[in-house]
């Protein structure tokens, strides 16, 4: 039966279905509710574990760190300024192997200060190591974290999972959610069983000093792993499905892609407004699809060739960008196409920074642009006036 | 003793290292059912080189400033697994890691009280980098950031008095302790880590290359940085000072400068050592027995 409930505290009755066993988190808008609603379910007896209150992000990230090589089943949860101030430690994290689970509330990041929605802080972290999964509405989201813990500690891949759903547009929306029994849960996410872990019995050292004779290996390691983990991330999705009748995609989706000539490319919430336009567009005789792109790292190289080439354009829409460089999913997609046959022309729009609205129409208005002239990192939806007075 | 070996020899630490011979009396003193968290530093930089470790016990390194923050989350895994009885658990730190970057992080740890014996190495500075100043070098210590230049000579500061602090968060036990006498530095160990809660100890540690002394005068600087009062050794249990090493005739402080180039620049300026001498004078009145602090 599904139950009208708030993304964030979807999330956290979710993640407390997971049975994590140490959780440390600090509140940040838009992701607080996650570390309340946590906190209330342990002060309640509902999820045995240890609910770790402590004084910053970097503080929360360390402490899942140590719980983590300690051998538990280890979650925590952040947004902008509090992922920047985690950035050490989720590098160090997945430099170790450690799989942890961390939910990002994805934020615009300061200055100017802003709550509201875009993707500068996770991709800001993009090289860290991480695998970074992307949710387009909040049952997805809630979904993607008992995935997530299942890719992370796999044995062959055990690297932190970072999962993404875009600040207030999903964390602060009300939905039907259906969550999933415990009894299931359990059986489709067992126990972890750590591959090593600090214990007497056996004592280990982690954590140590990697000199030039090393390092580059251990880096290799963690890059192809990254090439192979994509298996694991396929049959969790396909497992899920199995057990719990839900499907997302894998580390792609693809929405009335096979005839599609116009492809809508993003990821995240914006997807469900592109299905739309799609689909208003297909009525009027436009041949538009749309190409979710489900988990951004690793990046689904081959996914993205099958889908793109021997389309006749595809249009990006990016919430961040590389100041001084181009859109960051932009560079992603173009380094897979490089050197493929029947490459798509590609236009990319900056759009909907800092929680700017993204309406069908604008939507549209895109594709309009995009049908007349490739355009290049092209800032939609500036608003004339600012431009110039910020240009004195 | 027992054929494992919690701390082995074969590390790369420089001769007459007092940080190496702190690591190994605290080692020996806490055993084998000890789990170590260590920040960057020194000490975890000679003692590891993967794939090879000087560490007989569990040990984990992760950053310069969060050691005591991975020791909360070992302790808190180590209950989810009913073993909270297998294992004690320790966070190392140097003094920069503990009075500067992990500052916090630490103050964090001894907020919550959670069941960690945090050592602080303190060998004034940050040596790992090559001897920069740190909140614990001492007065006019002349580091690499705190020179001996023509116009400031040395740190201007005094050092940042962790162990009151400590005490001041409620730490349940604190103590400071020195390479210079070896059994009470073990006997504090011991004591700590027989203590539920937040314990505190902060050890000073000789270190010829950054302090500029001979190598083999490793146990004579930390006799003597305690018989001046530059580095008394005490013990606070539930806010009260409740031992302090008898020093029955204080030397003069200048017995313990000259032997270090970090403080040439001051030893033939009368004045200067006088200011470090009030240091030390302070230091005896302000750490006396059954003192109640907080
Ligand atoms: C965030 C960060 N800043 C700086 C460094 C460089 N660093 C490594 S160890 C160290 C100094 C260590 O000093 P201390 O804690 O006193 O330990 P010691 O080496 O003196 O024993 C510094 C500055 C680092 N590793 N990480
Ligand atoms: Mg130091």
């Amino acid at each position: 039966m599904k139950k009208v409930t708030e993304g964030l505290k979807a999330i956290a009755e979710t993640v407390a279905l997971c049975r994590p066993e140490v959780i440390s988190a600090y509140p940040i808008t838009p992701q607080t509710h996650i570390v309340e609603e946590l906190s209330v379910i342990v002060a309640n007896g509902k999820l045995k574990c240890e609910f770790i209150n402590v004084e910053s992000e970097f503080a929360a990230a360390s402490v899942v760190l140590g719980a983590s090589v300690a051998g538990v089943r280890a979650y925590s949860a952040t947004s902008s300024q509090g992922l920047l101030l985690m950035a050490e430690v989720l590098f160090n994290m997945a430099g170790m192997r450690l799989p942890v689970v961390i939910t990002d509330a994805n934020r615009a990041v300061s200055a100017p200060i802003n709550i509201w929605n875009d993707w500068q802080d996770t991709l800001a972290i993009r090289d860290a190591g991480l695998i970074h999964l992307f949710a387009e509405d909040n049952q997805e989201a809630c979904d993607m974290h008992l995935q997530a813990f299942k890719i992370a500690e796999d044995h062959e891949v055990m690297l932190p999972v970072m999962v993404n759903l875009d600040g207030f547009i999903l964390t602060h929306a009300f939905d039907p959610i259906e969550f999933p029994e415990q009894a299931l849960v359990d059986k489709y996410l067992p126990k972890y069983v750590p591959m090593e872990k600090l214990d007497v019995k056996n004592p280990l050292s982690f954590g140590l000093m990697g000199g030039p004779d090393r390092y580059l290996e251990t880096r290799y390691a963690m890059a192809e792993t990254m090439k192979t983990c994509p298996a694991v991330i396929r049959k969790a999705a396909q497992d899920f499905n199995k057990m719990f009748g839900r499907n997302y995609g894998e580390l792609i989706e693809e929405y009335k892609m096979e005839d599609a000539e116009i492809v809508l490319v993003s990821m995240g919430s914006i997807i469900s407004s592109m299905k739309d336009v799609a689909d208003d567009l297909r009525a009027a005789g436009k041949k538009v699809g749309v190409l979710k792109i489900r988990c951004y790292r690793p990046f689904p190289v081959q996914d993205v060739i099958k889908s793109l080439c021997g389309k006749k354009k595809a249009i990006i829409l990016e919430k961040a960008l590389s100041i001084g460089g181009v859109g960051i999913l932009t560079a992603d997609i173009k380094a897979a196409l490089y050197g493929q046959k029947n490459v798509p022309e590609i236009s990319d729009f900056i759009l909907g920074l800092g929680g700017r609205d993204i309406r069908i129409s604008d939507i549209k208005a895109i594709v309009a642009l995009a049908e007349k002239a490739n355009l290049k990192g092209e800032f939609y939806g500036l608003d004339p006036k600012l431009v110039e007075e910020m240009d004195k | 003793m027992s054929t494992v070996k919690v701390f082995n020899a074969g590390h790369t630490a420089c001769s007459g290292c007092g940080l190496s011979l702190a690591a190994r009396l605290v080692m020996e003193a806490a055993g084998p059912n000890v789990i170590v968290s260590n920040s960057t530093g020194c000490l975890e930089v000679f003692t590891t080189r993967s794939p090879q470790t000087a560490w007989g016990v569990p040990w984990v390194h992760s950053l310069f400033e969060n050691s005591g923050a991975l020791a909360t989350g070992i302790v808190a895994a180590l209950k989810m697994q009913g073993k909270e009885n297998e294992a004690r658990v320790m966070a190392f730190g140097g003094d920069g890691s503990t009075a500067d970057i992990g500052f916090g992080i630490i103050s964090g740890m001894w907020e919550r009280g959670d069941d960690v014996l945090y050592v602080c190495f303190d060998n004034e500075a940050y040596m790992n980098t090559g001897i920069q100043r740190s909140g614990l070098t001492p007065f006019l210590g002349a580091t690499s950031t705190s020179p001996a230049g023509s116009v400031t000579g040395g740190n201007q500061k005094q050092k940042k008095n962790i162990p009151m602090i400590a005490a001041a968060h409620g730490v349940k036990y604190v103590a400071t302790a020195c390479v210079g006498y070896q059994r009470d530095l073990q006997n504090k160990i011991k004591k700590a880590l027989a203590i539920k809660g937040p314990k505190y100890v902060q050890i000073l540690a000789t270190c010829p290359l950054g302090w500029g002394n001979d190598s083999s005068l490793t146990i004579q600087m930390g006799k003597l940085a305690v018989e001046t009062g530059l580095f008394p050794l005490f013990e606070v249990e539930e806010g009260k000072i409740t031992n302090v090493m008898n020093v029955a005739k204080p030397k003069p402080v200048e017995e313990y400068l000259k032997l270090q180039t970090r403080f040439r620049h001051i030893v033939k300026n009368p004045e200067e050592v006088a200011k470090v001498q009030a240091i030390a004078d302070a230091n005896f009145k302000r750490y006396t027995k059954d003192k109640v602090l907080f």
